[in-house]
């Protein structure tokens, strides 16, 4: 399931929805990213743009590849985009399986695409103004290391 | 054929502008031709541009090279590495 809004999230809510009905999973993951200050300066908010269509499309390929390489029961992803304040939720991936490992690295993997090729932005409200916050190489090299399996 | 470019992030600050129609000039044949086409348009797209090494663009809603063939593309949008998550 994948979804992409403005609204926040309830994180118990959406693992209750994967878990609903269900006998044949043992082992759920969930994952939510938040906005923190960076670095001891005061960022007073951040917002997210994103390129609507193919977020959703991006997102749908991201899951569809977890779930031939992971034997996933069920999967969330909720991306939130427009002004976020530190607390405030980001993202959240949940996923289901009949074991704990398939879980963890589906979770892992599908964070890791999400970072490098869905299609959002942050900028940063600093005391200077506001500021677009650059990729990161460590990312780039995360996602790498399943190219590689 | 008119083709929908978008520009996102700090492109769409440079450029000044989200998206627009543009008919693909004679001889751009791929996204390094495009890019190479928008840096002489005008002040503006040169500093858009400038970091071409950087730049993502996408086909049609999805990743491609700078290689990447555009003639009949519908929709291309340039953009900077990504930051989500």
């Amino acid at each position: 399931m994948i979804r992409v809004q403005r609204e926040d999230f309830d994180i118990g809510a959406e693992i209750d929805k994967v878990r609903a009905g269900r006998t044949d999973i043992g082992a759920i993951v969930a994952f939510t990213g938040t906005v923190r200050e960076t670095k001891g300066e005061r960022v007073a908010a951040m917002t997210l743009e994103h390129y609507p269509g193919m977020t959703e499309r991006e997102l749908e390929r991201i899951e569809a590849e977890a779930r031939e390489r992971w034997p996933i029961t069920e999967c969330t992803i909720i991306h939130r985009y427009g002004r976020l304040e530190p607390g405030d939720n980001i993202v959240l991936v949940v996923t289901a399986s009949a074991h704990r490992q398939a879980a963890f690295e589906a979770a892992e993997f599908l964070m890791d695409y999400l970072k490098t090729s869905a299609p959002f932005w942050k900028s940063e409200e600093t005391p200077d103004g506001p500021r677009w916050v650059e990729a990161r190489e460590t990312d780039d090299a995360a996602a790498r290391r399943w190219a590689g399996e | 054929m008119m083709t929908k470019v978008l520009y996102f992030a700090w492109m769409r600050e440079k450029t000044g502008i989200g998206e627009e129609q543009i008919e693909l000039p004679e001889g751009v044949e791929t996204i390094a031709d495009l890019i190479a086409w928008q840096k002489q348009r005008g002040p503006e797209f040169a500093a858009a541009f400038e970091r071409d090494d950087v730049i993502r663009a996408a086909i049609d809603q999805e990743h491609v090279a700078h290689d990447a063939p555009v003639r009949g593309a519908r929709e291309i949008a340039f953009f900077p590495p990504v930051t989500g998550g």
